[in-house]
């Protein structure tokens, strides 16, 4: 289960709701990553070993191991194609978007 | 109620620091500080105090170190001096701006080049936009008193704020005095022990010391000014709340010494307070309309007591112990911009700058000044800065 | 404490960093905090990492965390070690720093220094991109001899960065007697996981600098980070050690290198080195690796 964004979240709008002294809640997100990819990760779950070499490498740790078939969060990939390159099977290849 | 014992003001700051029970010290040594780290690290290894002491290696880490520990919750004191809190400047407004109520001492000293270990207000003046409160203390007494009205007042919730408590390097921190101790039991009814919500938890995880951008940038500034407009109220409070259970009061920002009927009146910082009351008294006698201001408050400045006594005396005078180069003296410039916001003052003024690297702020010294405020009284001209006991 | 991938946690304790993409150094953060848990209190210097996680209003780190001044990561984070010490806080608690290379072994190198020497009681990661990232590819004292970078461009006149060796964070933080200092690179997960455990395990000051390939500042397409990692390993531009008890430990020794060109013609920061220069490289490098064989056999 990756972290969610908080799509309630709304822009301070008195004194009271901003900041204390520099501080804010830890681990908030609000925006998501994926204007990042150009490319986005296809999975080919038939040939994956569940070496989980992808689960590892990747920076934004977007992928989950604990599902049947590995999973990638979408709002939090930046496709940068690690997982694909690093995948010893090639099961991973980089899809462009919207193709 | 306390005891009495003959300290230097040094040693009297140390006992205060020791009576409000911080639980980490962070501090590296430099001359005129030094003797009050010291006597803090003998109350540590006497079993007076249950802080812990962080031999740092620099002052930039002796802030950062105070500021880690403040960040877990926790109550802390370190102290520096000229070269020291310049090393340090990055750190002040770090610690002012994420609002965490570390108290410090500053032993004032003079700033190289040259090289120079006698005090003056140089380096306090050079910290003036750090964020940190800045309080000039008189005596040791006041220095002892001071540094645990100090945490009570950094604390206060609607506060929040650093402090930094300044007595004169030499002067002040080598000069021995008769001074009352209070008594632990009384300083622990005076000073609760320091909770906050504004710390790392790991049952409520929070980022501090974050980046805010352009979007809320300037209301996080609003919050730390109208935080000290209420230090100001606060300073007061404490200070009166103080007197009540210690016998003791300091007047709050600044205080007016025989100001009634004054006609000259001199304004004063830190020790040559002393100095400046038994000049004001013996000219009282003589039947001269004498009075004194001691400035107390430098951050957040009795802005508002100025404006109201614009065109109440004749001349008003000003001593610095710094000057900011291509101005006037540091503390001068607010009292007369004070004194004019109200659009018109009324009242001749003059800048008077004394003591610098640790030349003597004699008797003679503050005469000479009030007679420089007769003569412009007189409607005579005088220049409006002068130094004061310079040779040439 | 050996590690296996598939009984690591899924759960993320650094997550949805605005890093560019393929950053190794965020990679670094994201696998120490998957050992460590969220029984740890973080701290980071003004850097990719803060940058990246820590603009109001989010925060892609999920345990307690400040952001230090530059200088003053080792410090500040042995305040907080020293604070939760005073509060009473749990002894299990892990005190965390995570700081690029101009932050440890240039501006903070200070601040370590004093941290060390006292053995305060944290745990401080450096990830080595080589050059101030943040800022946007300015040499720093780990820059790599030949490299180019934005206050180091190679020209006509210039070879690029002309340092001789990289300051070496190891050596200098084992003559502190430290408790444990490894290196470690993102491209050995396993490797740097289980040197975090162990770290995680001790007490004292525990330092441990990784090497981290950055798309951005070396020229690279970022899909080759661990590959660009690897390769400088096999070549002997890096190398993999510990320093423990005293002694000094290489957790991997090449038979024989790699030629180090194929790593260097890799990326665009290197891409005016001739063969001279991979020469001379390579004369650093066996120097370098004839002063570890010394210190091992110590």
């Amino acid at each position: 289960m990756k972290p969610k964004r908080d799509l309630a979240f709304q822009a301070p709008a008195s004194m009271e709701e901003i900041p204390f002294g520099a501080s804010f809640p830890a681990g908030h997100l609000v925006n998501p990553n994926s204007g990042y990819r150009t490319f986005a990760p296809k999975f080919d779950h038939d040939k994956c070993i569940r070496c989980l070499f992808c689960f590892i490498y990747c920076p934004e740790g977007a992928i989950s191991k604990d599902g049947e078939k590995l999973t990638v969060d979408m709002d939090y990939c930046k496709g940068c194609g690690i997982c694909a390159n690093e995948c010893p099977r090639s099961c991973i290849e980089m899809v462009k978007e919207g193709e | 109620m306390g005891t009495k014992a003959f300290l230097s003001a040094n040693e009297a700051a140390a006992h205060g620091v020791r009576l409000a029970r911080p639980q980490v010290i962070a501090a590296y040594p430099i001359t005129p500080q030094t003797t009050l780290v010291e006597k803090l690290a003998d109350f540590i290894a006497d079993g007076q105090s249950d802080a812990r002491y962080m031999m740092v290696e620099s002052e930039h880490s002796a802030m950062a170190a105070s500021l880690g520990a403040s960040m877990m919750g926790a109550r802390v004191f370190t102290a520096s001096s000229s070269q020291g809190l310049l090393y340090m400047c990055e750190m002040l407004s770090y610690v002012s701006g994420a609002r965490h109520p570390i108290v410090m001492a500053d032993a004032n000293r003079s700033t190289a080049t040259p090289w120079n270990i006698y005090g003056d207000h140089r380096d306090a003046m050079a910290m003036r936009d750090s964020g940190f409160v800045q309080i000039y203390v008189e005596s040791g007494q006041e220095a002892l008193d001071t540094m645990i009205q100090a945490y009570k007042l950094a604390e206060d919730p609607t506060v929040m704020l650093p402090v930094m408590v300044n007595l004169d390097g030499f002067t002040l921190t080598h000069t021995y005095d008769l001074v009352e101790i209070p008594d632990q039991e009384d300083v622990d009814r005076f000073l609760p022990p320091f909770v906050t919500s504004n710390k790392l938890d790991l049952a409520d995880p929070k980022v501090l010391c974050g980046t805010i951008g352009p979007a809320l940038h300037t209301e996080g500034r609003i919050q730390q000014c109208q935080a000290f407009e209420t230090a100001k109220k606060k300073i007061a409070e404490i200070d009166a709340e103080y007197a009540k259970l210690f016998g003791r009061s300091y007047h709050g920002m600044y205080e007016e010494y025989r100001c009634e009927g004054a006609e000259q009146v001199l304004v004063v910082t830190g020790s040559a307070a002393g100095t400046a009351r038994v000049v004001v008294d013996e000219l009282r006698e003589q039947g001269r309309k004498a009075g004194m201001i001691k400035l107390r408050s430098f951050r957040p400045f009795p802005k508002e007591f100025f404006a109201s006594i614009a065109g109440r005396y004749k001349a008003l005078g000003v001593t610095d112990k710094s000057i900011s180069f291509g101005y006037d003296g540091t503390i001068y410039s607010d009292v007369t911009s004070s004194l004019y916001s109200g659009g018109q003052c009324g009242t001749k003024t003059a800048n008077f700058i004394c003591g610098l690297g640790g030349r003597d702020v004699s008797k003679d010294h503050i005469l000479e000044m009030f007679d420089i405020l007769r003569n412009l009284s007189d409607g005579k001209c005088e220049d409006e800065v002068q130094f004061i006991g310079k040779r040439w | 404490m050996a590690i296996v991938f598939k009984d690591l946690p899924d759960e993320e304790l650094i997550y949805g960093q605005k890093s560019c993409q393929g950053c190794a150094a965020l990679l670094a953060a994201r696998l120490t905090m998957k050992v460590l848990g969220k029984k740890t209190v973080l701290a980071c210097p003004a850097c990719c990492f803060a940058a990246t996680t820590s603009v109001y209003p989010e925060s892609a780190v999920f345990v307690p965390n400040a952001v230090t001044a530059f200088p003053a990561l080792a410090s500040t984070l042995a305040g907080m070690a020293v604070g939760g010490e005073a509060l009473g806080w749990d002894e299990d608690v892990t005190y965390l720093g995570i700081g690029g290379d101009g932050g440890t072994i240039d501006i903070g190198l200070q601040a370590l220094s004093g941290a060390a020497e006292r053995n305060d009681n944290i745990l401080y990661i450096c990830y080595d991109n080589e050059a101030y990232m943040n800022t946007g590819v300015q040499r720093s004292g780990a820059t790599p001899y030949g490299a180019s970078t934005t206050t180091t461009p190679a020209g006509i006149c210039s070879k690029g960065c002309d340092n001789t060796f990289k300051k070496s964070l190891f050596e200098i933080m084992a003559a502190h007697r430290v408790p444990y200092i490894a290196t470690a690179s993102t491209s050995y997960p396993k490797d740097f996981m289980e040197k975090v455990a162990k770290a995680k395990a001790m007490k004292g000051t525990r330092i441990i600098h990784i090497m981290a390939p950055c798309p951005t500042g070396w020229g690279y397409s970022a899909e080759k980070t661990i590959e660009i990692g690897k390769m400088a390993v096999e070549c002997g531009l890096w190398y993999l050690a510990e320093y423990e008890d005293g002694k000094y430990k290489l957790n991997m020794t090449p038979k024989e290198f790699k030629p180090v060109e194929t790593y260097l013609r890799a990326q665009k920061r290197f891409k005016h080195l001739k063969e001279e220069d991979f020469r001379r490289i390579e004369g650093y490098r066996d120097a370098d690796w004839a002063r570890l064989y010394r210190l091992i056999q110590m």
